[in-house]
């Protein structure tokens, strides 16, 4: 297992579901075995203001908060976030942004943040059993299959 | 023995979790980001749970709880303590019989609050014990320890947390708690404790500070202090969520890590200080932990100015430590917050912004009201301030301007504390007369759509007794209420109010339409219920 942190900036627009999205990479990486903060400011999100979350994972973690810069992977879910959020990353980090996932790819826009973590997916040590454990987890029931579709379609955005 | 269950959560839901376990009777509070979810979360897993109309009420729902001999939690965010100061400065003298942990929620950073007051002030100024965790395992033992310190010294005892630690999650093991079986509640009259006339008042508070030297002096070697013996040539004093930050800035220094922060453990940390070549508090907010160590005679270095204002991270920590103050970068621009498309309350701030209103403000969704394009609020100082702040303003102005000067206050906060606003109106009303309209919603929206007195519904949506506020304003004298309900027409509310405001007399208009999102929340609850 990696030791060292690593460090994911979820960012978007309220309603987008970024929150949901870095509830459901925090509860992969627990179910992994690392240790796990997750980070917010929420409060105000569903009047459509930017919202963003820092996940981090790691053998132990101590500041819930990526610092500034040090991101190695920021997902982003709205393509006017890109560019305001794009300091978080470290030089040489990644940018998932919304344009990976097709206009028309996905049956429900509204799966893009876990399409995303799809992407995601492939760059990080978590196995896929936990990934699809943690998105039922934190998912009603009935909108499992789309979900799960979205991760499916977002992983295979990503070449291996 | 089974090992405890290891769950990830948020500062808030270990809080909840903690006091299920502890046999909390009672939690009461109000809604304040970031404390909300405690209660919430309390109450989604089986404990009983109220919201009161404020946090002073709160406050004196949950004293006479632990007056009883039960154990009882009070939340809030740390702008309520301000509400709540009365009962808490008082219930310090008569102390409860069970225990009563009060929960203030900080918000240095201000991500949802109007102003980043410290309240680690209030504990000093109360004189009550303080206890900070800095993460969700610390939300979750400090409560069990805060219990049993106000068991064992029969005081209300603060939970001091900060929006980091009420939000973040972090992994907690559901381990045995620190306090003992909950008592069963019964009265146990004693008058000389609990009925603070002046000559009761008079040995109360030496009690208090009796009791106060004593857990000071416990806490010396509590188990609430971790230090870490590292490199001496830098030690740090930290707590809350800064002792996380400062953990992973300075990794190797020797560390001092307090739990209780009020009353200090002095010579603990004098020892601490003395052991090391340099020593810096690393703290949020006010200078409170460099003060009171500087007058204890403890040499300590602060931080400079200017990391007083907002939150602290990891950068910030090591620039403290490098003692640089030069300009930092500021932070990314996001998109600031919108009244929702087809929110009731836009058509109010189209029609107050076209009559050219002066208008006295509150708290809520509708602040957002100032914000183009509407820009149409002139004040918002604290939750219910609109009402008293437009009859001021209507006292002294010229005529032709009072004339133009309202009172806009949701509903929430109007239940909260714009009764007395009212009380007011009727008492000392302005010349030109006054309106005040209450945007009523039917929920406190800005918090996350809580129930409360005006709804008629309980913190778990179930029906109670309902505040109707016409009927109120009817008791009061109010000469003029109107009720708009469902209002999609702006022209009718304009004609009120150019009828209204210069007419001299008092009025009160309610605005009723409900927010657009507890339309879909009754919807999925209708659906959770079976109904
Ligand atoms: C003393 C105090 N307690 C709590 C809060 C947090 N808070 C701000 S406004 C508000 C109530 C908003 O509800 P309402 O007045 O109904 O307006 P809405 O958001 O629904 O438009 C709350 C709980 C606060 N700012 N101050
Ligand atoms: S949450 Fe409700 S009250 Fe707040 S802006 Fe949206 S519709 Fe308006």
């Amino acid at each position: 297992m990696n030791t060292k942190t690593t460090n994911v900036v979820i960012a978007g627009l309220g309603g987008q579901g970024v929150l949901k999205a870095s509830d459901i990479l925090a509860d992969a990486a627990f179910r992994a075995g690392y240790d796990v903060k997750k980070s917010e400011i929420h409060g105000m999100s569903q009047r459509g203001g930017s919202v963003s979350s820092d996940v981090r994972f790691g053998r132990e973690v101590f500041s819930p908060m990526v610092p500034p810069g040090e991101a190695d992977y920021l997902v982003v879910l709205a393509p006017d976030q890109v560019e305001v959020n794009r300091p978080v990353l470290r030089a040489g980090g990644l940018l998932i942004a919304p344009d990976l996932i097709g206009e028309n790819v996905l049956p429900n826009r509204r799966s893009l943040n876990v399409a995303l973590l799809g992407a995601l997916s492939r760059h990080l040590e978590i196995g896929e059993s936990h990934w699809l454990d943690a998105l039922r987890a934190h998912l009603p029931e009935k909108l499992h299959e789309a979900n799960l579709a979205a991760f499916a379609i977002g992983r295979k955005a990503v070449k291996p | 023995m089974n090992a405890p269950e290891r769950m990830l959560l948020s500062g808030n839901e270990a809080v909840a979790l903690a006091a299920r376990g502890l046999g909390i009777a009672l939690g009461t509070g109000y809604p304040g980001t970031p404390s909300t979810e405690i209660l919430e979360d309390f109450s989604a897993r089986g404990g009983r749970a109220q919201w009161s109309p404020n946090e002073k009420v709160a406050m004196e729902v949950a004293l006479g709880a632990a007056f009883g001999g039960a154990r009882a939690i009070v939340t809030m965010k740390h702008v309520g303590l301000n509400v709540a100061a009365d009962p808490l400065f008082t219930a310090a003298y008569t102390g409860v019989s069970g225990a009563l942990v009060v929960v203030s929620a900080d918000d240095p950073g201000m991500a949802s609050s109007q102003n980043e007051q410290d309240n680690r002030r209030y504990a000093v100024a109360a004189g009550l014990p303080m206890l900070e965790p800095s993460d969700s395992q610390e939300a979750y033992d400090f409560l069990g320890w805060a219990v049993r310190i106000s068991e064992q010294w029969h005081l209300p005892v603060i939970l001091r947390m900060t929006t980091r630690v009420c939000h973040s999650k972090t992994i907690v093991e559901a381990r045995p708690l620190a306090a003992t079986a909950p008592p069963a509640p019964h009265f146990e009259r004693d008058i000389a404790q609990r009925v603070m006339i002046p000559a009761y008042a008079r040995p109360a508070h030496r009690r208090l500070r009796e009791k106060l030297a004593q857990i000071a002096t416990w806490g010396e070697t509590a188990p609430l202090i971790r230090r870490i013996d590292g490199d001496r040539k830098l030690g740090l004093i930290a707590s809350g969520i800064s002792y996380e930050h400062a953990m992973e800035a300075a990794p190797g220094a020797s560390f001092l890590k307090l739990g209780l922060t009020y009353p200090l453990p002095i010579e603990n940390i004098r020892r601490f200080a003395a052991g090391v070549e340099r020593c810096v508090v690393i703290e949020e907010g006010d200078p409170y932990l460099v003060e009171a160590l500087r007058a204890a005679d403890i040499p300590v270095e602060g931080k400079p100015e200017m990391y007083r204002f907002g939150e602290l991270n990891v950068e910030r920590v090591r620039r403290i430590l490098a003692r640089d103050v030069s300009p930092e970068p500021a932070p990314p621009r996001g998109k600031p917050p919108q009244l929702c498309v087809g929110c009731p309350h836009r058509i109010v701030f189209e029609t107050l912004g076209k009559l050219g209103c002066i208008v006295a403000g509150d708290i809520g969704c509708y602040t957002l009201g100032v914000l183009p394009p509407f820009e149409a609020m002139d004040s918002c100082v604290c939750m219910g301030a609109s009402i008293g702040v437009g009859l001021g303003l209507r006292h002294v102005l010229p005529e032709a301007e009072a004339r133009k000067v309202v009172s806009v206050i949701g509903d929430s906060t109007f239940v909260h504390s714009g009764i007395t606003g009212l009380v007011e109106m009727i008492y000392n009303p302005p010349p030109t007369g006054h309106v005040v309209l209450i945007l009523d919603n039917g929920t406190t929206a800005m918090t996350g759509l809580q129930e409360h007195p005006g709804t008629g519904r309980t913190l778990d949506h179930r029906p109670t007794g309902r505040v109707v506020f016409e009927n109120l304003a009817h008791a009061l004298g109010i000469s003029e209420v109107h009720v708009l309900e469902n209002l999609k027409d702006a022209a009718a509310l304009e004609e009120l109010m150019m009828r209204l405001m210069p007419s001299g007399k008092l009025a009160l208009v309610i605005v009723r339409r409900p927010c657009l999102l507890t339309a879909k929340r009754d919807a999925d609850l209708a659906k959770a219920s079976g109904t």
